[in-house]
């Protein structure tokens, strides 16, 4: 399979509980590769818009693009 | 007249020092009289409302405001932190109001062109409302709604060539000290020092990987202006290796009275008569000074670096001629676990460029936390929960007495079979030839 396709398939298959995910999370799927190379799939996917970043300020999330609370539920259209 | 009765800020404005609530009535002000005629892009009340929204939460002693959100710029994962307002009905004005950091030139050093500019930006496309600066040194705009952040990130990067700062779980916007640019103590070139990192570490400044935030800081000298060792996880604090250069001559004329101690500070009440050997010689910290009333001599072997002697004869000690840095690891405020400070990493490290030698502690540092760090755990954290043994063993740093921070309390010495001569195999027979069962 794909890398990309691993981590859609993933966040797809948790999609039902939670949408969003530490990094930690995504270098669990890939034992094989280091952070930095886990790092280069998640950006490849984040540029193609299909990830998304959520920041609280202090910790950085990723998420499927559109998936969860966006911020059109804060009254921003 | 404001929008919002404010009684309990109206207070914070009579005491003496400058007050934040003043700045703000300011800016409601004259947003509401736009004597320039801008087209506000988002509610020119915003000020007003953010007094509001602050009396309301003195008054309830809660916050008001939610934090977090996907707010940011395109492939950017920091630089935008997403604010909103739990009473949006009450308060229009701050519904939105996010953050967006900006890093702040090395040393902070500003024309009025560039201050001027950016005050337009925000003044058109924010609340007009800067925190100049922010604890980790960034320029801190505060209040904006989503749609005016791409816009802001373009007039910045290509009008102003300046870039968004970091935040969440990212290499955060590094911070140096004055350094090299107006200081005789510093040791090493740290403005330098921390643009070229900021430069060659954007992919960890805007693109998280990390378990938690990343801070690096560095101090031209132990004097610690920006106190690197205690709020950085990555301090560069500068040092020399070879004696303090004294010049007798000069110590004589502070001990006579010619020349004023601290280069003049604490002028303003009279201390007495200046006493070289109570004011520098008692005061060092390891006692490795001596003054015989006529020479003034330092064992630099027991020198901590304290910089008391230098700070208060500046014109008669001078910082020696080998310098370099040390590099402290793991400072950091408390959260998840207690507050610490920085743990003396490298005792010594050239610091030139292109700086090879620091990138590569920190290369190693990022690999085995980002492997071994759980999340929202700093790497003082990390260090602490698996040892900093275990720091010294990735970083291929040989253990030394500088890094002892205390005799040791457990009596017992795991040795791994690699430090054993001969490993953990062994003779069965030749050991039941010299020890009957």
């Amino acid at each position: 399979m794909v890398d990309k396709d691993v981590v859609v398939d993933f966040l797809n298959s948790k999609s039902g509980s939670k949408t969003k995910f530490y990094f930690n999370d995504f270098t669990a799927l890939f034992p094989n590769k280091g952070p930095r190379e886990v790092k280069k799939i998640l950006t490849a996917l984040v540029n193609e818009e299909v990830l998304e970043f959520w920041s609280s300020g202090s910790t950085t999330m990723y998420g499927l693009k559109g998936a969860g609370k966006q911020s059109h539920a804060e009254g921003e259209s | 007249m404001t929008k919002h009765a404010t009684p309990l800020l109206d207070q914070l404005e009579s005491g003496p020092w400058p007050s934040f609530v003043s700045d703000i009535k300011q800016e409601a002000e004259a947003r509401a009289k736009n004597p320039k005629g801008l087209d506000y892009q988002i509610p020119a009340d915003c000020p007003d409302d953010l007094l509001g929204v602050l009396e309301l939460s003195y008054a309830e002693k809660e916050t008001h405001w939610k934090h977090g959100g996907i707010v940011g710029v395109f492939g950017y994962g920091g630089g935008v932190i997403g604010r909103y307002c739990d009473q949006p009905e009450k308060f229009p004005g701050v519904a939105h109001f996010h953050t967006m950091r900006v890093a702040q030139p090395a040393g902070k050093y500003y024309n009025t062109k560039f201050l001027r500019d950016l005050c337009d930006i925000w003044d058109l496309r924010g609340s007009g409302i800067t925190n100049m600066h922010g604890s980790t040194g960034d320029i801190v705009l505060l209040g904006t709604q989503t749609p005016q952040l791409e816009e802001i990130f373009y007039e910045l990067t290509h009008n102003m060539n300046v870039d968004l700062g970091g935040s969440g779980s990212n290499l955060r916007t590094p911070e140096a000290c004055l350094g090299q640019s107006r200081c005789e103590y510093a040791c090493y070139n740290a403005q330098d020092l921390c643009y070229q990192l900021t430069q060659d570490y954007q992919d960890e400044l805007h693109r998280p990987a990390f378990p938690y935030k990343f801070k690096f800081k560095f101090d031209a000298c132990p004097n610690g202006c920006v106190c690197a060792m205690a709020r950085s996880d990555f301090a560069v604090v500068g040092t020399w290796k070879d004696d303090i250069k004294i010049d007798q001559e000069k110590v004589k004329a502070y001990a006579g009275g010619v020349l004023k101690p601290n280069a003049g500070a604490h002028s303003g009440r009279d201390w007495g008569k200046f006493d070289l050997q109570k004011e520098v010689v008692e005061r060092c910290p390891s006692r490795c000074m001596k003054w015989d009333g006529s020479k003034l001599s330092i064992v630099t072997a027991g020198c901590v670096r304290c910089m008391h002697c230098i700070n208060t004869m500046p014109q008669a000690l001078r910082i020696g001629d080998e310098r370099g840095a040390s590099i402290l690891v793991g400072a950091k405020a408390p959260v998840v676990d207690g507050s610490q400070m920085g743990s003396l990493l490298v005792p010594f490290v050239k610091v030139e460029p292109p700086y090879d030698e620091v990138k590569e502690v920190i290369e190693k540092i990022w690999d085995w936390w980002m492997e071994e760090g759980k999340n929202r755990e700093r790497v003082g954290e990390t260090m602490k929960r698996l040892s900093f043994q275990k720091l010294l063993e990735v970083t291929d740093i040989p253990a030394s007495a500088c890094h002892v921070k205390e005799p040791r309390s457990n009596p017992y010495i795991f040795f791994k079979e690699d430090e054993v001569p001969g490993g953990w195999s062994h003779d069965l027979a030749a050991y039941r030839n010299r020890h009957q069962r």
